[in-house]
């Protein structure tokens, strides 16, 4: 235990009212449960499961030269994304390293909306502020709350209170009145399923969350499956599976690098990164089945078929929807082949593991049919 | 039943310790998805980690609350470790002990000692 003061979101005397367990997490008092990590998981794959992500940091960047100044820090191409769409980025340091990653979209017609990680926000936000100049103007939104819902079953609840959200793609953006106040939303999130995450003023969070939290669909679920969903979804955890050491190349997350911006190579980090795309990066992150024996999570050691140590794992743990245990980590590019046999090293103990793809629960975005 | 201030509970029958983790530490750790028990023959001193318990987040260690030899261990929670919620405090349990100084029994706290512990956390 630390001594450290936590900070709350609007939604922490709820949190409590419902019996949630609370803990530590980005600096905030958050729960890591409600009525437990395994039901709420199967909850949110078959039904709606509610997310208070409060703590995440929003904001605005705006001025009539937001995008350029943003996109020398991202290496996605924010200028020609359409209004009413977002698109994931990596917050990139000038080693090319990942300083957090983030979605930045377009909900209405002035600038961008950001959302970055709890934990990383108060840096980011002083890393935005410091870096841009005239023409681009960081707004941080604190006065909002952010809340998530997810599952199957969360567009039904969300389209009952908004028929226009039924419109809605993945990654389709808006700022709209919802619930009677002002909103920005998006249909994404972080656990594989459909769904949309929902920025409300803080004076109305709790109000809203209780409202969704009366549809018999909806329940409340904590930072435990949210970990557990986004591992199965083969979703990176930043400060984890990658950091402001890793590279995109490095972390699989080249689908971040536009093909227009590695043709102006024109972002942060730009020589190290396109020099990895061509000769390949010296580790890479990888998706990780493993066959038998304990969870392998953050820290074990990952060996070859002969017991050479090649990498770590990042995280991991039991995939309550597989029944098995999986993890990501990090292995040299000869090892990185679908198929290829490994270990995880736990407590001593060296287990079976085979690289596999992720995700490895089917991702069930709502993709709109093309007109 | 005696209690260690690590949420262990012993019952002892003859020289024989039946160990586990008590209903407290079961509730608290949440979903339990894997076991590890010690297998018989192992010789473990009191306070020793002799099996691990994991819940979805975390592993945690469980320590041995008493010296002995391991007499049996619970291989039943290999494949099913979710009996440690649902009885933690009977088919739960984790190992059978073979008791070397019985005076480390007295060391334990009983029930009423064990509840006034957890009111205190």
């Amino acid at each position: 235990m630390t001594d450290e003061i936590l900070k709350t979101t609007v939604l922490n005397a709820a949190h409590r009212a419902l019996g949630a367990r609370m803990v530590g997490f980005g600096g905030y008092d958050m729960p890591v449960q409600y009525e437990g990590v395994l039901a709420e998981h199967r909850w949110t794959r078959e039904h709606a499961g509610l997310f208070d992500v409060s703590h995440m940091g929003q904001c605005k960047i705006t001025g009539p030269d937001a995008i350029s100044q943003f996109e020398r820090f991202v290496p996605g191409d924010y200028a020609i994304l359409k209004a009413g769409k977002q698109k994931y980025s990596l917050l990139l340091n000038a080693e090319g390293g990942i300083m957090d990653d983030l979605m930045a979209g377009k909900p209405d017609h002035d600038g961008l909306y950001v959302v970055v990680n709890a934990g990383n926000k108060d840096a980011d936000f002083a890393f935005l502020q410091a870096e841009l100049v005239e023409g681009a103007t960081l707004k941080i939104l604190d006065d909002r709350a952010l809340i998530a819902i997810q599952g199957p079953e969360a567009a039904e609840v969300m389209i009952r209170h908004e028929p226009v959200l039924a419109e809605f793609g993945f990654m389709d953006c808006a700022r709209l009145m919802l619930f009677g106040v002002d909103c920005y939303i998006s249909r994404s999130g972080y656990t594989g399923e459909d769904g949309y995450e929902i920025s409300v003023p803080n004076a109305d969070a709790e109000r809203i969350w209780s409202t969704l939290l009366e549809d018999a669909r909806v329940k409340p679920i904590g930072l435990g499956a949210r970990d557990s969903l986004r591992l199965e979804a083969g979703l990176p955890l930043h400060g984890h599976d990658i950091d402001d050491q890793t590279s995109p190349v490095q972390g699989a997350l080249t689908f971040a690098l536009s093909k227009s911006r590695k043709e102006a190579a024109n972002f942060n980090g730009a020589d190290r990164i396109l020099k990895e795309l061509a000769d390949g990066p010296d580790r890479v992150r990888v998706g990780l089945s493993v066959k038998e024996g304990a969870p392998a999570r953050e820290g074990a050691e990952i060996a070859d078929a002969d017991g050479n140590v090649i990498g770590k794992v990042t995280s991991g743990g039991p995939s309550p929807t597989l029944g098995r245990n999986i993890a990501m980590g990090y292995v040299p590019p000869a090892f990185a082949e679908l198929g290829t046999d490994l270990k995880v090293i736990v407590r001593g103990k060296a287990a079976a593991a085979e690289v596999v793809a992720t995700p490895f629960v089917a991702q069930r975005y709502y993709r709109k049919p093309k007109a | 039943m005696k209690f260690t201030k690590d949420h262990e509970w012993v019952r002892v029958e003859g020289d024989v310790a039946t160990v586990g983790i008590t209903k407290h530490a079961a509730d608290a750790l949440g979903d339990v998805v894997f076991v590890e028990t010690p297998e018989a023959g192992k010789t473990v001193g009191k306070g020793d980690s002799f099996a691990v318990v994991e819940s979805v987040k975390a592993a945690s260690d469980v320590y041995a609350p008493v010296s002995g030899e391991v007499v049996e261990g619970n291989d039943a929670l290999a494949t099913a470790p979710e009996t440690v919620n649902a009885d933690p405090e009977g088919a739960g349990w984790f190992a059978k002990i073979r008791i070397k100084d019985a005076s480390q029994i007295d060391d334990l706290l009983d029930q009423a000692a064990y509840d006034e512990y957890l009111t205190s956390l």
